[in-house]
């Protein structure tokens, strides 16, 4: 297949609303800007779902960026990169961009916590869940049980809620005592007060249970998941039938691409090192919204437009906007400090569960491993399709491995006519 | 309200919602998408193009993603 290529004095890699903000911000003077994304159509996984998601503002941003000759390279992954150059792959082949500066505004995926049965049918990711009810997915008289950790387990409840589900509960493995320590913080934070006032006024008839952690799913004939049992900290277990058990732990940045290219990542691996405009350890790469720290869309909205205005060298313009995303880190702390899972408050492992969906290794194949180089080199643990970006986050809480630094070419499954291309990423030193 | 298309999984017709993601219509149908390396069924998952449980065959191309993918009229999906 062909590979075309392009260039531009600065690419965006993401086009939800760090990606997108950054790419009007940058592109407001003049420069050539490259938006380049996965999905097909922009506003990243927070966005999803047609243009009823994200509203006018998404809309507003889409036809100004056209209007600036902003170009938008839909459905395409970077598999790699290098300085000043990336490797992309599409539907219709590759793509090799050559940029000035580039800003990662990659975004975040769930974090998901293994327990007994989580690999049964039936038993979606909660924000995955959340992006398939936006795409139009009905639940009329379906039961649905969501548990885990993290505000997003009430939004994704209330979305099944609306969609026709019964929610017949919602389980958080945070003790009581923190959430409402987080609650009474959040009068410093007006706008998400109200939000998460309204929220709680829509799921009023829905439980919402604290210090409630998976145990266990059960299947029933047919092998669909039917039942889930929770347990509070003293061991006590509840049972509720399901139809549907919605499962996450809060969300865990996407770094593979700054990994790659040697950014320096937070000691807690929860984001990119930046300083206040977005530049990381990396001269000329900046990092906005998730990729710098789990902090939601108005974190990633102003850190975006702070990226974009600082890669187009107008860092002067970015002083108005400095206390804002101060404030919005704040609030990311807040969030990090309530519902980042702890060991001791997580679903418990049995020898037989489960770790790594793609190559069905059961936690005690792992009893022998040292570390999550010799997990994926001795038992395959985190080598299939997901390349660990699944069972990574699990073995980090679980094991204290160290698995975001990880990353090699190419960061996801390749096709052969891509990775071809490969040599044109350094062509000084190929053969 | 979207309309109806017709799409085929393992060759039996279902009526789905034009545009619905292939991955939310496989969960509506209580269907799954592949079988793992140790043989049991599995259920589109992460929803967001990340865990590659919901990897069908589309037409002729294996490997697709049924999450990133939306349910067009006449697709022919195979999940094994």
């Amino acid at each position: 297949m062909s590979c075309s290529h392009l260039e531009t004095d600065i690419a965006v890699i993401g086009a939800g609303p760090a990606g997108i903000a950054a790419a009007l911000a940058a592109s407001e003077r003049g420069a050539r800007v490259a938006m380049i994304d996965m999905m097909d159509e922009a506003g990243g996984r927070v966005w999803a779902g047609g243009p009823a998601h994200g509203g006018t503002r998404r809309a507003h941003a889409m036809a100004t960026l056209e209007g600036r000759g902003v170009l938008h390279l839909r459905g395409v992954r970077a598999i790699a990169g290098a300085p000043q150059r990336l490797l992309l792959e599409g539907a219709a082949g590759a793509h090799l961009v050559q940029h000035g500066r580039l800003i990662l505004a990659t975004g975040a995926r769930e974090l998901q916590l293994p327990f007994p049965g989580w690999t049964l049918p039936g038993v979606v990711a909660a924000g995955g869940l959340q992006l398939m009810l936006k795409s139009g997915l009905r639940l009329e008289g379906r039961r649905v049980v969501v548990a885990g950790t993290g505000p997003l387990l009430l939004a994704a409840a209330n979305t099944a809620r609306q969609a026709g589900a019964r929610v017949d509960c919602i389980a958080e493995q945070a003790p009581r005592e923190r959430l409402l320590h987080f609650a009474l913080q959040l009068p410093r934070f007006p706008d998400r007060l109200l939000q998460a006032v309204q929220l709680r006024a829509a799921l009023l008839r829905t439980p919402y249970r604290a210090g409630l952690r998976l145990q266990q799913a059960e299947a029933g004939e047919g092998g669909w998941v039917c039942r889930v049992t929770l347990a509070d900290a003293q061991g006590r277990t509840q049972h509720h039938d399901c139809d549907l058990l919605a499962i996450g732990h809060s969300l865990l940045p996407e770094l593979q691409l700054a990994a790659l290219l040697g950014c320096r990542l937070r000691d807690d691996g929860q984001g990119v090192t930046t300083d206040a405009f977005g530049a990381t350890s990396v001269p000329g790469l900046y990092a906005a919204g998730e990729a710098a720290g789990v902090g939601g869309q108005r974190k990633a909205w102003i850190e975006g437009r702070i990226a974009g205005l600082a890669a187009a060298g107008r860092l002067d313009e970015t002083e108005a906007l400095l206390p804002q995303a101060d404030k919005e880190r704040r609030y990311a702390a807040l969030l990090q400090q309530a519902f980042a899972p702890r060991r001791e408050e997580s679903p418990a492992l049995t020898p037989e569960t489960i770790v790594c969906r793609c190559e069905d290794v059961p936690l005690w194949q792992l009893a022998d491993c040292a570390s999550w180089r010799e997990a994926r080199l001795q038992q395959r643990c985190g080598m299939g399709h997901c390349q660990g970006r699944l069972c990574g986050g699990a073995l980090a809480l679980h094991r204290g491995w160290r698995t975001g630094a990880d990353t090699r070419i190419p960061i996801v499954p390749t096709r052969l006519d891509t990775f071809i291309h490969l040599a044109q990423l350094t062509p000084g030193d190929s053969p | 309200m979207s309309a109806m298309i017709t799409l085929h999984i393992d060759g039996t017709p279902y009526r789905v919602p034009e545009g619905q993601s292939l991955a939310a219509a496989l969960i509506a149908l209580q269907l799954p998408s592949r079988v793992s390396v140790g043989g049991t069924p599995r259920t589109p998952f992460c929803g967001m193009g990340v865990c590659g449980e919901c990897r069908v065959t589309v037409g002729d191309e294996p490997g697709v993603l049924a999450c990133l993918t939306a349910c067009r009229h006449g697709l022919s999906v195979r999940t094994r």
